[in-house]
């Protein structure tokens, strides 16, 4: 049974999703004009300028940037400075600057290179102001609007954290927007660590030598053993081999190469001591190549977070429930891990369905925008009523 | 400063000196102009979508700029009109517009018979095969209109000169531009040579003028449009705004000779209007192309006859309609 106070937010939820619909041109313009300005990781910044512009047009106060170029603007509460709810999306897409970002717009979807992940989620953040101002809801608490950069792979979610550490606001609960999935619930951040493996082969390689090889072969058996590496399927332990790049043509023997992984766990301590494997692997296949091999940590994350009885959990299930939406309950390792790590209340919730993600033609689904937007609303709302304290 | 160096200098805009779109809307709201957006498909349903999305949120919703957004095709086979309505434009089929003026199949008719049809004091044309649509192909063509009521007619052009090693690179306005029309400006309407690029699809005219300019329906609208522009109300008719880049499909060189066969038509029939034509022996409608396969060469003929439409407000329906007198 929802709680009483939820009861009355759930009530609305049918005719919100009605007015949200008749926003349907606002919401999908920003999605195509965010998804049309590129934004690799580290090179935000035209797209942190436009989210500024449209909090500017939405009426928001205290728009500013920071010094890793976050964009950040107020929606003032009734009660202003009574406390904060930071709803964030990420600014950042995979795609350099130099493929085609063109979105196109059919009947029931849009297309185009980081348009589900993440440029609706930035156009959701973007288009709240007149969202709020549309449907005439106010809420007690300001509510801090932000893009946040330097999220994806070697960004280890710094616009998120160094927006934590520096912010003097007090803030009380956050939702972080992602374009994809609908029904996406995530309150639990894993443990996680993300490295790049370089193999180098010296000038004046000496290839007669027992075990010598090019950097190809020599990070093929570096892959061989971090495969051979034992994993538990309790707590749950993953490693990605997420991409590979190396040599330059057909007939040469490659003189550099590149891996990079992942390591995920639910539990921090599992992560370290695959690494320490992994270290242990690299220093074998050194020294018997002569080769150099480098690792670089570029990312990591401490497992932790809410539990799944924590009242701003229940609540989001609660909506999804009220919505049809079937929650599809995941740990992250994105921007909620920022907060967790401040011990900051927060979910990451999704926005609509989509294919394709991070392939140049990823797709988002128009129709179910309308039911993540209300679920969004209503989430906001309910924390905003203090429903979602935890009282332990 | 010659005459025209100094309307170069003066009627030429760049969409950013419009960026502040409230300032535009309180200006609008100042003439008291009413303002529709005319947009001439015929199979883009790859591309319409979006424009009106942007158009409709930017343009209608944020700031209303624009009082109506009208798709007018010309038959389309795909789903442009079924896109275009499920944003919220207005659609219509050509040939459902003036029935008692018959139809007739192009880019030009649809223009024409929005002037029927729209109800704004300025009609603002835009393509609908625009991949990088931004609202400034809107307001930056309008907001001369409302900022100066002497300008008429305002022009887009997107090819700014840009500095490189060398020096400046001539502007440049397509290639039927600076291999035909702009070659033909210079030898006999040297003024309107300031024109950056006289083709472009998109443009924004008070409907005084446009309702009193003849239209041909296929390739030689533009370029007649100018020319009959420029004959009744002067170079200090135009305006022309710069809209930064426009990325849109690339046509093959033989479609760009029909359409330069077409604008020849055109330009000289308006030179025959005009007593310039000379000594001209009577010309062809055939347009002879060559297509080769192998060793063998064969000569393709296509007919184009560039018809025209009469003003629209010598049309009784449109007099009717407007409460124009006799």
């Amino acid at each position: 049974m929802p709680d009483d106070a939820l009861s009355p937010i759930l009530e609305t939820l049918p005719e919100t999703r009605k007015h949200l619909k008749e926003m349907r041109e606002i919401i999908l313009a920003n999605a195509v004009m965010f998804g049309e300005i590129p934004a690799p990781t580290f090179a935000e910044a035209a797209r942190a300028r436009f989210l500024m512009d449209r909090f500017t047009e939405g009426g928001c106060q205290t728009i500013s940037t920071d010094e890793v170029g976050n964009a950040v603007g107020i929606v003032p509460g009734t009660k202003s400075g009574s406390g904060h709810i930071l709803v964030s999306a990420h600014l950042d897409t995979p795609f350099s600057k130099s493929i085609d970002h063109t979105v196109t717009v059919q009947k029931n979807g849009l297309s185009g290179a980081g348009v589900l992940d993440n440029a609706l989620g930035v156009a959701i953040v973007a288009s709240l102001p007149t969202m709020l101002d549309k449907l005439g809801l106010s809420f007690e608490h300001d509510l801090l609007l932000m893009g946040s950069t330097r999220s994806l792979g070697p960004g280890d979610i710094e616009g998120m954290r160094f927006f934590l550490n520096n912010n003097k606001l007090p803030i009380e609960a956050g939702v972080i927007v992602e374009g994809a999935t609908l029904g996406r619930l995530s309150y639990a951040s894993l443990g996680m660590s993300r490295g790049v493996i370089n193999c180098r082969i010296p000038h004046g390689y000496d290839f007669s030598r027992f075990g010598a090889a090019g950097a190809v072969a020599i990070l093929n058996r570096v892959i061989s053993g971090m495969l051979a590496i034992r994993t538990p399927k309790e707590p749950a332990t993953q490693i990605i081999l997420g991409s590979f790049e190396g040599g330059t043509t057909f007939n040469t023997i490659a003189k550099s190469g590149a891996l990079r992984y992942e390591i995920r766990s639910e539990q921090s301590g599992l992560v370290g001591e695959i690494n320490h494997q992994i270290a242990s692997l690299l220093d074998e296949i050194r020294s018997s190549c002569g080769v150099t091999l480098r690792l670089d940590e570029v990312a990591r994350r401490h497992n932790g977070g809410l539990d799944y009885s924590h009242p701003l959990v229940r609540t989001c299930r609660e909506v999804m429930e009220s919505l049809d939406i079937d929650p599809i309950v995941a740990p992250t390792t994105g921007e909620l891990a920022a907060l967790i790590e401040k011990d900051i209340p927060g979910v990451t919730l999704g926005m609509t369905y989509g294919e394709n993600r991070h392939l140049q033609d990823e797709l988002v689904a128009i129709d179910p925008i309308f039911t993540g937007l209300a679920q969004l609303l209503a989430v906001l709302q309910a924390i905003d009523k203090g429903i979602c304290h935890d009282e332990a | 400063m010659t005459k025209l160096e100094n309307w170069i200098q003066h009627n030429t805009f760049h969409h950013s000196q419009f960026y502040d779109q409230l300032e535009l809307l309180k200006q609008k709201e100042k003439t008291g102009l009413t303002i529709s957006l005319c947009i001439p498909t015929l199979n883009e349903e790859a591309t319409i979508g979006k424009e009106i999305v942007i158009f409709r949120s930017e343009l209608m919703e944020r700031y209303p700029l624009i009082d109506e957004i009208a798709v007018i095709d010309s038959g389309s086979t795909d789903k442009t009109l079924e896109v275009a309505a499920s944003f919220g434009a207005d659609t219509y089929f050509a040939g459902d517009i003036l029935p008692s003026q018959g139809h007739k199949r192009g880019k030009g008719e649809n223009l024409w018979k929005a002037i029927y049809q729209l109800k704004g004091d300025i009609i603002v044309y835009v393509d609908a095969d625009i991949k990088n649509i931004h609202p400034r192909f809107c307001y930056g063509l309008v907001a001369p209109l409302l900022y100066r009521p002497e300008i008429q007619y305002v022009k887009a052009f997107y090819d700014r000169p840009l500095a490189f090693s060398q020096g400046v690179r001539p502007s440049g306005g397509g290639r039927v531009t600076e291999i035909l029309v702009r070659p033909l400006f210079s030898l006999f309407f040297p003024e309107l040579t300031g024109l950056v690029q006289p083709l472009s699809g998109e443009y924004a005219v008070r409907r005084g003028v446009l309702e009193r300019l003849p239209f041909p329906i296929g390739y030689g609208v533009e370029t007649s449009h100018i020319m009959d522009v420029y004959r009744q109300w002067g170079l200090e008719a135009f305006g022309q705004t710069d809209l930064d880049q426009r990325v849109h499909r690339n046509q093959e060189t033989l479609s760009l000779g029909k359409m330069s066969f077409g604008i020849l038509q055109s330009f000289l029939g308006r030179l025959k209007d005009m007593g310039m034509e000379g000594d001209l022996p009577a010309m062809t409608n055939t347009l002879r192309q060559f297509i080769a396969k192998d060793q063998q060469y064969e000569q393709v003929c296509h007919e184009i006859v560039e018809e025209e439409r009469p003003p629209m407000i010598d049309i009784p329906e449109y007099r009717e309609k407007m409460g124009y007198e006799g």
